[in-house]
């Protein structure tokens, strides 16, 4: 392990992104950082650039008009970075496949490490997604 | 002067969206917003779907409101086909639609919290807000998204044996709103921070046609759920809030005592609800067209379907509180200091992924409509379908014509 993966296991910083989501999944993110699941034990911390960044958490499928500023998110991001699609949306598409304004899921346009499925995903399954991506590394 | 992008991406909105704020010195002198960058043409997916399928389709126009879009939803195809649905269906909509109330608020007051340095507030709150979660998902299965409502009634039934572990759970929660609510309105950081900021007047809150929590808090008497009843709230005690001022404190008031009455409403209904079926038998839909309105917790949620007697919708029009609230945001942060700035555009509690629309086509690269191309298509469209139901412009509208 170099010691650029070891940094970044001890306490991963992560950029939350919303590219089309319908809130929920966002709600869910932001649960998870509150007292009943309280992520912040695990040195997990919500930043406001994606410079600082060691991962991206991106819910919602990708519109037309966020996909060039995802694609711009992720290379300003400082690599290794991982990428974590949260919800069924961020996935695949979900139930907005199909439409006009959707250019895809978020895979298409930028790479993704984990992914973790579910209308929203509960907050343990946030937890549980983030903590087995930290784990592959 | 100097202009100040806030967003798309910006770590203080949880969605995105820009504004441009042009700034003389700390004083704002003149903003600008962009949106659309969430939208998702829900409405023309709806066209492919059947009304079951448009049922979790408008529950995802935005997560927080996953009980009010289908319920009005369900208003607008239930004067479509004119169905009555049973009374413990009515009931049970009710409890839901007003534990959503209790979520979203309390969800509201800890954002406005974290917006304005406040971060005990946030974690409190949501920490209140738990216990709400934990009823929707022992009701209904899910933590969000509840897939509660159907076409004619509720999808689930409330069993009897839970009744007193939701009642325990909504007797628990209204002593620490109580608490909660004495201390915020007590709280002198707080009413520094939110008293006359953002003020907003009678006169223009009517100019602008803002609804629910808004409104109320400029002193505007008007709710849904009392002006043209759905569900059971004609059946049960509860009043309107309202404030005064309509600055950013009153909101929060407005909001708050809000509470209050959900946990008055959810109590009632639970002690009262009749028991025997939760839905009945849709019948064949024919064609026409109908309305729901809703009180969302941020206000008047409006569904519109339109049916040609097929299985899905042909049009569905959707149009959500956020809409009518947002532009207020010019002429109450126009004036005050830039440091305001988050915590009045948060007053409105504004949620932009129901409100997102979108007016441009572009191909490849160029765009090859505008808005004025739109406008003009739309009413073409409007003029074909009125010659394929059968009827000349001159006919359409003579109803109105005085
Ligand atoms: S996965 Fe579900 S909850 Fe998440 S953004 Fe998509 S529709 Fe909303």
């Amino acid at each position: 392990m170099g010691i650029k993966t070891w940094a970044l296991k001890k306490s991963p910083w992560v950029f939350h992104l919303n590219t089309g989501s319908c809130n929920n999944c966002d709600i869910e993110i932001l649960d998870a950082l509150t007292p009943r699941f309280d992520l912040e034990r695990f040195g997990i911390l919500l930043v406001g650039s994606p410079r600082h960044a060691d991962a991206l958490l991106v819910t919602g499928p990708v519109t037309m008009q966020a996909a060039p500023r995802l694609r711009h998110v992720y290379e300003q991001a400082a690599k290794p970075c991982l990428v974590i699609a949260v919800g069924s949306c961020a996935c695949s598409c979900g139930i907005f496949d199909g439409s006009y304004h959707i250019v895809g899921p978020v895979d298409k346009i930028i790479p993704v490490n984990i992914y973790i499925p579910g209308c929203p995903p509960k907050p343990e399954a946030i937890i549980s997604g983030v903590m087995k991506a930290l784990n592959s590394l | 002067m100097t202009i100040i992008p806030i967003g798309p991406y910006h770590p203080s909105l949880e969605e995105p969206e820009l504004f441009r704020l042009t700034v003389e010195g700390e004083k704002i002198v003149d903003c600008d917003w962009k949106t659309s960058y969430n939208h998702r043409g829900i409405e023309r997916i709806a066209e492919g779907k059947t009304y079951d399928q448009c049922l979790f389709l408008v529950e995802r126009v935005c997560g927080i409101c996953s009980a009010s879009h289908p319920i009005a939803f369900c208003n607008a195809v239930e004067d479509m086909a004119g169905i009555e649905i049973p009374e413990r269906a009515r009931y049970i909509r009710s409890i839901i639609a007003e534990l959503e109330r209790l979520h979203s608020h309390l969800l509201w007051f800890g954002l406005a919290g974290h917006y304005i340095g406040y971060n005990t507030v946030w974690m409190w709150a949501w920490r209140y807000r738990e216990p709400i979660l934990y009823l929707f998902e022992k009701i209904t299965g899910n933590r969000q998204s509840y897939a509660m409502m159907k076409v004619g009634g509720v999808r689930q039934d409330i069993k009897d044996e839970d009744l007193p572990d939701i009642m325990k759970v909504v007797d628990d929660l209204e002593p620490k709103l109580n608490m909660f609510i004495g201390v915020a309105l007590d709280d002198p950081v707080l009413a520094a921070r939110m008293k006359g900021v953002g003020k907003f007047s009678r006169e223009d809150a009517i100019n602008y046609c803002v609804v629910g929590p808004t409104a109320r808090a400029a002193g505007i008497d008007m709710d849904v759920r009392r002006d043209e009843p759905y569900a059971a709230y004609d059946r049960v005690d509860w009043k309107v809030i309202l404030g005064e001022s309509g600055d950013v404190l009153s909101q929060a008031v407005v909001r708050l005592l809000e509470l209050l009455e959900s946990v008055k409403i959810i109590r009632q209904c639970l002690r009262e609800m009749p028991h025997g079926p939760i839905s009945v038998e849709v019948p064949e839909i024919l064609p026409g067209e109908g309305i729901g309105r809703e009180e969302a917790p941020r206000g008047e949620c409006f569904h519109y379907v339109r049916s040609d007697g097929g299985n899905c919708p042909v049009r569905l029009k959707i149009r959500a509180p956020t809409y009518n609230n947002i532009p207020t945001y010019k002429v109450r942060v126009i004036g005050e200091t830039i440091s305001d700035a988050t915590i009045i555009l948060a007053s409105i509690d504004p949620c932009y992924s129901c409100t997102e629309r979108m007016i441009r086509v572009v191909e490849q690269g160029r765009e090859t409509m505008g808005w004025s191309d739109l406008l003009t298509l739309s009413q073409e469209k409007t003029k074909r379908i009125m010659r394929e139901m059968g009827f000349n412009e001159e006919d359409a509208f003579r109803g109105l014509r005085i």
